[in-house]
């Protein structure tokens, strides 16, 4: 393209948009994932950026590639790998990644158990996360600096190594709790220096937990009764302030503790069932949780 | 004189964007893929050296291309062939197998005849390559 027409070249965003079908995977956000409201603000920024430099590369303006790796922190089920999957999806979209698949990994995946064992292990996991996306859960796990000798060093040095010859090929996330992770980038200056992108994921709200109740239940084909509903209130409210709360992790297993309880429940019960019945879930089931039984 | 063994060995040489394509082609249709490597051209030799193990759970090309370069630099001078398997029952044989590197200058083979009883004759073809200790052949 001569540069005169280069110049005068113009280009429509809105075309580009649509034609990265950007827009469904927004709105599979939307309605996926329950809150999360800065994280959604942060990924549509990423995605903006990320249409944006295609297009000024499209026309030959000179960009350098932007810097793809990232850090979810926040703590358990706050639906870090979720988010990872769809950004893996986006990636895709706009032609960062060629294939868009993720690979989620811990720190048993990558580091050995004994010297030389790290270094293939590791690189067959890279292997198998080229053209796609490697999610890195606790990363920080992958550093111990009270064990000079831990082979997680030379995990980090084969990601590093990675993460900077082939960028074209790999974009890694690493995920973690907050604190633990900035101590994690902290001790790791060439780690720091090579995530571009940090994404903080907020813990939910009881009424957020709430909803994210309903969804799960309506995916399951259950409901509860209203009495049902303000007992999980009630059930929220004390497991929140109760050690290992794991966000919609917890709510998850609550709701299938409570299925268990409804199951055993009509079998005792016995005689015939009507539809409704196989589909609800009663207050009773969840009282009868242990959480209750502990002085609030 | 030029080897001509598994797919493609009639055309120019592939460059590494087609090798590239080739692999994809390969692993898009879910076959694993190994190195092998040899100084030992025969075309009744099919055990080359593996080079590695065979690669599963592989989905995109770049990870076997630099696994390819390694390849090469471990064995400059050596043969060097992409194995493609397909495992799905009822085929389960190689579906795909090309040279990604061959030596500079490939001597070809010289034909020996032996006389057998009876006047009978055998034959046999022989590497003047073989000549050489394996480490030294091919050298530049």
């Amino acid at each position: 393209m001569a540069d005169a027409d280069a110049e005068a070249a113009t280009l429509d965003i809105s075309a580009a948009y649509a034609e990265s079908n950007l827009a469904a995977i927004f709105a599979q956000l939307d309605t996926d994932l329950i809150g999360l409201a800065p994280v959604k603000g942060r990924i549509r920024e990423i995605a903006a950026l990320l249409l944006v430099d295609k297009l000024r590369e499209r026309i030959g303006l000179a960009t350098e590639p932007p810097p793809l790796h990232m850090s979810f922190t926040g703590g358990p089920g706050t639906g870090k790998t979720t988010v990872a999957l769809r950004m893996a999806e986006i990636l895709h979209r706009l032609g960062y990644v060629r294939k868009g698949h993720l690979v989620a990994v811990t720190r048993d995946d990558l580091v050995g158990q004994f010297i030389g064992h790290t270094a293939p292990k590791t690189k067959e996991v890279i292997k198998r996360a080229m053209g796609g996306v490697l999610f890195i859960d606790e990363a920080y796990y992958l550093f111990k600096p009270e064990n000079e000798r831990d082979y997680g060093a030379e995990a980090i040095e084969i990601l590093l190594q990675a993460m900077e010859n082939q960028r074209a090929d790999l974009v890694v996330i690493f995920a973690g709790y907050k604190d633990r992770m900035e101590q994690f980038f902290a001790s790791n200056p060439g780690l720091q220096s090579r995530v571009g992108n940090h994404i903080d994921f907020p813990d939910y709200e009881s009424l957020e937990l709430m909803q994210i109740a309903e969804l799960m239940l309506a995916r399951l084909n259950y409901r509860f009764t209203s009495e049902a509903k303000t007992t999980f209130a009630a059930y929220l409210e004390r497991r929140m302030r109760q050690p290992h709360f794991a966000n919609a992790r917890s709510v998850r297993n609550a709701i299938g503790r409570a299925r268990l309880r409804a199951a055993n429940r009509l079998f005792a019960q016995g005689g015939i069932l009507t539809r409704d019945a196989l589909m609800t879930l009663e207050a009773s089931d969840i009282a009868a949780s242990r959480v209750f039984a502990q002085p609030a | 004189m030029r080897i001509t063994q598994g797919t493609f060995s009639f055309l120019p040489d592939l460059s590494d964007e087609q090798i590239a394509k080739q692999i994809q082609y390969a692993l898009d249709n879910g076959w694993p893929i190994s190195i092998e490597f040899t100084r030992d051209p025969h075309p009744r030799n099919s055990y080359w050296e593996m080079f590695g193990l065979p690669m599963f759970d592989i989905t995109d090309a770049a990870a076997i291309v630099s696994d390819v370069r390694r390849a090469r630099s471990e064995q400059p001078g050596a043969y060097i062939k992409v194995n493609a398997y397909d495992a799905r029952y009822g085929r389960q044989t190689t579906a795909l197998s090309f040279i990604v590197q061959r030596p500079a200058s490939e001597p070809g083979f010289r034909l020996v005849r032996t006389e057998g009883p009876d006047r009978t004759q055998r034959y046999r073809i022989e590497g003047y390559a073989m000549d050489l200790p394996e480490e030294q052949r091919y050298r530049e």
